[in-house]
């Protein structure tokens, strides 16, 4: 393999690796948007993984799996819903809940069919439909980045769109900003007849649903193996938790967001590769003790986190009634 | 009204419950061993499906049940305890206090905290036995661990000869860590030597993921290491199949680990070095329940490898290549008879009819540099504070040693990144 290659595939795989991180930062940021903090990601993509992945295998359809991971995931949020905007339970303690019980809920469900799990690759369509990439025409043919951008599976392009569409909807629509608003100050959009209970309950299904297919996503690029799963998501639903302070509130900047955070993720594993490949210029990265590679994303955090205090400006989207149940009877 | 039903719902739980425990004391047989409790602490939850907790949870009901015990009754549980020496120290206090005659720790951060009960009087009677480590006494606490690295050997023999078929001799290997710990590095070094063994010129390209589980990083330097260095084999050592499922992607085979892998790379999968932890288990049990007087003579500090059954290789699969199964066997006897060990200065070299030729020299780190002599009788590794390559105290007798603690070095042959 020539050294350009060795590069190219390292930037293919910042996308391939990380496009999970996106569908949970951008579910979330919906979620957090109308007020509500839900810690439950990492198990809320659990459960859309494990349904989707059995669901559009036993129909050997791609498109009912994404459909499926999204609908479940959907209504395991409303379990969020009920708990903290009808029956107004705390939210940090309700999330928390949500990702013990849909981490549970997978190995529940896999461990229950370990004798007749099906294998990914038996599945033409699934299996062909998430690793045949679709190729844009001309860009796909931009050397090096053409392969490393515009030449990826379906799912990936999905979350890139619903990223932009959720900005536009957030920032562009009248429902959008009624939606910013109850997360800025519920007891005053409530004066103004919006239904602060049929919003958070959509928004929070809405977000659900999307970080599901991130999670049928991840199970998808693990080829759907169960053998010696510490569960598929393994963390990238906290990392999202983190992604979306990263992308301060903004679905489109969680775009940079992720291929920042994948960029050193994948790094991490790359830096012998890249380091044998351009022994001159970037021979220094193998010896980069791992650890650092793996703080880095956090560190950058803190940093964005410190920055964004400091310059104290109204430049932070952090919705002002994030974490607050609304109470109509406390106003 | 709603007084009265909660007073009646009450009543019925309590007699349910006195109702259960009649049952639970009618069922306990007569047998003398009927009684006899076995105590676990374990790292993670008894329910995990795969695993390290898993494998040891599995070994321990294995065994159970081949001594005919009743694991829902006889086997107590403290899961999901952290390395914490005073967490795990209650744990015991726990375990000691229903009744446990013999307490497994699976952790090695147990360490300190298995030292110091076995030392307390009052736990006097009860046998103290710990995974990984390597601290113990004369009375009533032992460590066991295993010589998974005769098992790899052997699945290096099985790269080896697959690498000389198709011409190849970058092998890959994903490992959770690298020279950090003994296990790890142990591991990788003799599957290198096995490789070597058949093919002298078989290079180990080592990607080190730095964690013990994750399985996007598992699946990612499986294809990097395909991808940069056109490896033909890609062993493991981590817990899930990814690397291999990766190696099938990538149209070159594997050796996976822990357990039979071919299930999950059926086109690629050549064989995984695999544990037999109900063994130890078994004997250990047992040992404690007829003649705990004894235990440490009759048990005492295990290490035991293929001889034993503790470790092995899974079935080689049909992706093997022909000659491979004669000459694994007679390898394998060889350190069933204990007439050769891997960590030794014979380094065996092995030709395409399978004749085992013997060669006695020192053995070589990667950076040229001897880490066991000539003659056998001194073994080095590196100081972790000088980086300078020092003797190992104890001659010829510190060989386990420094394969369960001291490694710290890649053979010649091996290359990390």
């Amino acid at each position: 393999m020539n050294r350009l290659d060795v590069f190219t595939l390292f930037l293919f795989n910042i996308v391939v690796y990380n496009i999970p991180l996106l569908y949970g930062t951008v579910g979330e940021i919906i979620i957090e948007k109308s007020g509500s903090l839900n810690l439950g990601v990492e198990g809320i993509m659990a459960v859309g993984a494990i349904f989707g992945y059995l669901v559009g295998c036993y129909t050997n359809s791609l498109a009912v799996g994404i459909l499926t991971s999204f609908i479940c995931a959907g209504l395991f949020g409303i379990v969020f819903a009920v708990l903290t905007v009808t029956m107004q339970a705390n939210q940090n303690v309700t999330g928390l809940t949500m990702t013990t019980f849909g981490v549970g809920l997978f190995f529940f469900i896999g461990k229950g069919l370990s004798g007749s799990w099906p294998v990914m690759t038996q599945y033409a369509s699934v299996n062909d439909g998430f690793k045949n990439p679709i190729l844009i025409p001309l860009l796909s043919k931009i050397p090096v980045l053409g392969k490393a951008f515009f030449s990826h599976n379906i799912l990936v392009y999905l979350g890139i769109l619903i990223a932009v569409g959720v900005w536009f909807y957030m920032n562009k629509t009248k429902a959008g900003l009624r939606l910013r608003a109850i997360g800025e100050n519920p007891a005053a959009a409530d004066s103004m007849g919006i239904n602060i209970t049929l919003y958070k309950y959509v928004h929070i299904i809405l977000g659900s649903g999307i970080m599901g297919i991130g999670g049928y996503y991840m199970g998808l690029n693990l080829g759907g193996s169960f053998e010696g799963s510490n569960c598929w998501i393994n963390g990238y639903g906290w990392i999202a938790v983190a992604l979306v302070i990263f992308a301060n509130w903004s679905t489109a900047k969680a775009i940079l967001g992720t291929l920042v955070f994948g960029f050193f993720n994948t790094l991490q594993i790359y830096s012998g590769s890249l380091a044998y490949a351009f022994p001159k210029a970037l021979g220094f990265l193998s010896k980069v003790p791992p650890q650092l590679y793996q703080a880095l994303p956090f560190i950058i955090t803190a940093i964005v986190l410190i920055l964004t205090s400091v310059r104290k400006s109204n430049k932070s989207a952090q919705p002002a009634a994030l974490g607050l149940n609304y109470y109509r009877e406390e106003r | 009204m709603k007084k009265v039903l909660s007073i009646i719902l009450a009543l019925t739980l309590t007699v349910l419950c006195f109702a259960a425990c009649g049952k639970t004391d009618d069922a306990a047989g007569n047998d003398a061993n009927s009684d006899f409790l076995v105590g676990a602490i374990y790292i993670n939850s008894q329910n995990d499906t795969a695993g390290y907790t898993y494998a040891h949870h599995n070994g321990i009901t294995t065994a159970m049940k081949q001594l005919g015990m009743d694991t829902a009754k006889q086997l107590k549980i403290v899961d999901n305890i952290p390395e914490d020496t005073e967490q795990v120290s209650k744990a015991i206090d726990t375990l000691a206090g229903q009744g446990c005659k013999i307490i497994f720790g699976i952790s090695f951060g147990y360490i300190d905290a298995f030292a110091e009960a076995a030392e307390k009087p009052e736990y006097k009677d009860i046998i103290f036995s710990h995974a990984t480590g390597y601290k113990s006494n004369d009375v009533n606490f032992n460590n066991y661990f295993g010589r998974i690295y005769q098992a790899r050997y052997l699945a290096g023999i099985a790269a080896g000869l697959k690498s000389l078929k198709l011409q190849n001799n970058n092998l890959g290997y994903v490992a959770a860590w690298g020279t950090e710990y003994a296990e790890t590095c142990s591991g990788i070094n003799a599957f290198a030597l096995g490789a070597q063994s058949v093919n002298p010129k078989a290079v180990v390209h080592v990607n080190k993921i730095s964690t013990w589980g994750d399985e996007a990083k598992e699946k990612a330097a499986a294809e990097t290491l395909i991808n940069t260095y056109n490896c033909c084999v890609i062993a493991q050592h981590c817990d899930s199949a990814q690397p291999q499922l990766a190696a099938a992607n990538g149209k070159v085979f594997g050796c996976g680990y822990n357990s039979d892998m071919t299930a999950q790379a059926p086109t690629s999968h050549l064989t995984a070095p695999i544990w037999h932890w109900d063994v130890y288990y078994k004997l250990a049990i047992e040992t404690a329940m007829n003649d705990p007087a004894h235990f440490m003579e009759k048990v005492g500090i295990y290490y035991g490898g293929l001889k034993e059954g503790f470790v092995d290789i899974s079935p080689l699969s049909e992706n093997c290549e022909p000659e491979t199964a004669g000459i694994v066997e007679k390898v394998k006897t060889m350190m069933v008879n204990g007439e050769w060990d891997v960590f030794t200065n014979v380094k065996l070299s092995i030709d395409a009819n399978g004749n085992i030729t013997k060669n006695t020299e020192a053995m070589k780190d990667n950076k040229g540099a001897d880490v066991i002599s000539a003659d056998g009788n001194t073994y080095f590794a590196y100081n972790t504070e000088t980086g300078a390559l020092e003797a190992v105290d104890g001659g010829k007798d510190a060989c386990d040693g420094v394969i369960k603690g001291s490694m710290n070095y890649y053979v010649a042959g091996v290359v990390e990144g």
